[in-house]
């Protein structure tokens, strides 16, 4: 072992900062899946009728369905019996102020700095806050009232907006439409609501915080965004859960419709448990997210920055039907150790003139895999449509590998559609410029990649991209040979 | 300052330096000249600590300390600095990020305070005219896209920035036009004070008539076999090497 290879691999060693449990009183279900527990599960949330027959619906036709086995990744057969499908903290139910939230929960988002204080949300940032199956806590909700914004876990959402829900909710993700959304239908428990009225411009970021605590449960929360005709919002969503040994599912959905004129910017650091350095133990990250570019004009635009995980199998996409629509992928995948990553886009475009840039960087470390997998498909009508995609992977160690699986359909002829893809290391000769300027190699790593992943960290917001740089240096530490 | 004792080093087992011995005081500027592969860039890399290096035996010692027991990015933060022949480009990371990590490294290695961005924005400004390097170069990123010429500008407006005690300019005047040429001579001379030295590595005589060096080593075969004042550069420069290479394998 050279002494960079040592470096390397004692930064990457370095360990995951969230991995501690809250000791609180949970309220869960026995495990296992059935449509008993599909009841239990509706009827804890005392949820109308449609809602208990749709997720009685999913059920039937996820047992139809096989897992899909496409993705380049290994996933361990998973026993869907054996996962608790609806664990709450106890004190939950209903909270009228501050004072009443278990104070081991509060502090447990203290300690994952989520703003949730009241003092604290003077930073300005709106926060919905889902532990477990169940939505903590969601402020800044009256300032947002004021202006006909509606931001309330999806729960409250169902209870006192069902008329949107149910008339969204499906929209964009069908319940058939993929293995785990099929599963997120018939089980998911909580997650966030956002609405936007007409003409509204969201005066602050919203965010989700997720978190999974309970040993052996699955998460699986939805997120519903609904943009009216010339709204906008800017939506941020971090996630982390306790180191385990044993292997934990997420499988949520992201639904986004943006009507005429609209603007949807969703990013998403995710840093759920990615597992020991040995691959044991981790997160399950198999999320669906896609967008609706309903109406004219319209944008919605994706950033994530994945460092967390076992497994992630995510491709939040984007459905360019309004002319002139604008859908935008950016994104950070970081593997390492024993990480695996499957993920990229789907550009669907439907209306004229529509528009879409994907930038993907894939970096790659340890013994992990690194994928980036994106489908631009251009519609007979979409005349004049354009999209541009660079897919750039950097590779760290020589045990790691980083894939690229580009599809283009394209059935107009008008259509432009380019395509770049680039492979990288980082050079030794890079690494000893930045010694010899008195930089050390951990401090140069973190430099060189954070430049290489400045194209996409730029497009977070400020107290996010923050964050992620510094996610990126822990998550890296000790990585290059 | 810098006392080199009999250093061999070898690169994937062949031997390039075959027991170099050179010093440098304080306040001196040496020249070290020579024909291609005579191992003059593999002194300067021994230097800096590339860890392809090996030195087979012999020492280098710098300020009393043994540069061997020292990683190259401790080498740089005492206060050693070398002008790359290829500097690299990093891509994404803008000059004053790199510069300024690069400064608070070192200060820190100080127990110095780290530089705020408004006084490390100041000095770079100041700094920025010794090389008359044009302003936008120091937003882009490090070398991305820089020509020959700027690279080498670059690493000059480095030097000043960092204020080595000892430089190593490794070939700084190839692939320079006249104009560079004269203002990367004008910034190493402004930074020339009885309190550092400077080690020039050139192939040409060209940079040392606007860089005047005390001392002129030629280096042939992994040796230094001969040294003198500035006039022996102007011999180089009329008679090339050929007539020290007979010198040399005559005697061998």
């Amino acid at each position: 072992m050279t002494d960079q290879e040592k470096i390397l691999s004692d930064v990457t060693g370095s360990d995951y900062k969230f991995g501690f449990q809250t000791v609180i009183d949970t309220d869960t279900i026995p495990k296992g899946l059935s449509e008993e527990v599909i009841r239990i599960i509706s009827t804890k949330k005392e949820e109308p009728e449609w809602l208990t027959e749709l997720r009685l619906k999913s059920y039937r036709h996820w047992q139809t369905m096989k897992m899909p086995k496409w993705a380049h990744l290994r996933i361990p057969e998973i026993n869907y019996q054996d996962i608790i499908y609806y664990a709450a903290p106890r004190r939950s139910a209903k909270y009228t102020s501050m004072d009443e939230v278990d104070p081991e929960l509060l502090d447990t988002f203290n300690k994952l700095g989520i703003p949730l204080e009241e003092q604290k949300q003077l930073a300005g940032v709106a926060v919905d806050a889902v532990m477990d199956s169940i939505s903590v806590k969601t402020t800044f909700q009256e300032t947002l009232a004021d202006k006909g914004i509606i931001f309330c876990s999806f729960s409250e959402a169902v209870k006192n907006h069902p008329d949107l829900v149910k008339k969204y909710m499906g929209s964009v993700v069908p319940y058939t439409d993929n293995y785990f959304a099929t599963l997120n239908t018939a089980v998911f428990s909580d997650g966030s609501f956002c609405y936007i009225p007409k003409g509204v411009r969201c005066p602050m970021e919203l965010s989700t915080y997720f978190r999974i605590n309970t040993a052996n449960t699955g998460q699986f929360e939805r997120t519903l965004i609904v943009a009216e005709d010339d709204a906008y919002v800017s939506y941020l969503e971090g996630c982390t859960a306790p180191m385990r040994d044993e292997n934990q599912l997420h499988a949520a959905i992201v639904e986004i419709v943006a009507m005429e004129n609209a603007e949807v910017k969703y990013s998403t650091v995710q840093n759920w448990y990615p597992g020991d350095k040995n691959g044991k133990g981790g997160v399950y990250n198999f999320v669906t997210k896609r967008g609706m570019c309903k109406g004219d004009n319209s944008k919605i635009s994706w950033t994530q920055v994945e460092t967390g995980s076992a497994i992630t199998w995510k491709y939040p996409s984007c459905i360019l039907r309004g002319n002139n629509s604008i859908g935008e992928f950016y994104s950070v995948a970081v593997t390492n150790n024993y990480q695996q990553a499957d993920t990229g886009t789907k550009m669907t475009h439907i209306g004229k003139n529509t528009r879409s840039t994907v930038i993907s960087k894939g970096i790659s470390a340890g013994r992990s895999e690194n994928s980036y997998r994106g489908l631009v498909k251009v519609l007979k009508g979409a005349t004049g449509a354009r999209n541009y995609s660079q897919c750039d992977s950097l590779l760290l160690g020589d045990k790691c590998g980083a894939h690229t699986f580009p599809y283009l359909e394209v059935d107009n002829s008008s259509a432009i559609v380019e395509h770049e893809a680039t492979t990288s290391k980082i050079g030794e000769d890079q690494i000893f410029y930045c010694n010899q300027r008195g930089i050390d190699t951990e401090n140069a790593i973190s430099l060189i990649v954070n430049g290489y992943a400045k194209e996409v960290l730029n497009k977070l917001p400020m107290e996010f991209a923050v964050e992620a740089q510094k996610l990126l240096a822990i998550t890296l530490e000790g990585s290059v040979g | 300052m810098l006392q080199i004792k009999d250093l061999r080093v070898s690169i994937d087992g062949k031997e390039i330096l075959k027991g170099i011995n050179l010093s440098v005081k304080t306040g001196e500027v040496h020249a070290i000249m020579g024909p291609n592969g005579s191992g003059k860039s593999t002194l300067a890399s021994a230097l800096a600590g590339q860890d392809y290096i090996q030195i087979t035996s012999g020492k280098m010692f710098y300020e009393g300390k043994d540069l061997t027991e020292l990683s190259p990015e401790d080498r740089a933060r005492e206060g050693i600095f070398l002008g790359f022949q290829y500097p690299v480009e990093i891509p994404g990371v803008s000059m004053v990020n790199f510069l300024r990590t690069s400064i608070n490294s070192i200060r820190k290695y100080r127990n110095q305070e780290p530089m705020s961005a408004g006084d490390f924005l100041k000095l770079m400004r100041e700094k920025k005219n010794i090389v008359e390097i044009d302003s936008d170069l120091t937003n882009r990123s490090v070398n991305e896209g820089f020509s020959g010429g700027e690279k080498k500008k670059n690493e000059i407006f480095q030097m000043a920035l960092l204020e080595p005690r000892l430089a190593i300019l490794d070939e700084t005047d190839s692939g320079l036009d006249i104009d560079a040429l004269r203002i990367v001579s004008k910034g190493v001379n402004k930074l020339r004070s009885p309190e550092n030295a400077t080690i020039i590595i050139t192939h040409y005589q060209r940079l040392l008539e606007y860089i005047i060096p005390d001392v002129v080593h030629v280096l042939y075969k992994g040796r230094i076999v001969k040294s003198g004042d500035k006039s022996l550069a102007k011999e180089l420069e009329e008679h090339g090497y050929d007539w020290i290479k007979q010198e040399v394998d005559a005697n061998a």
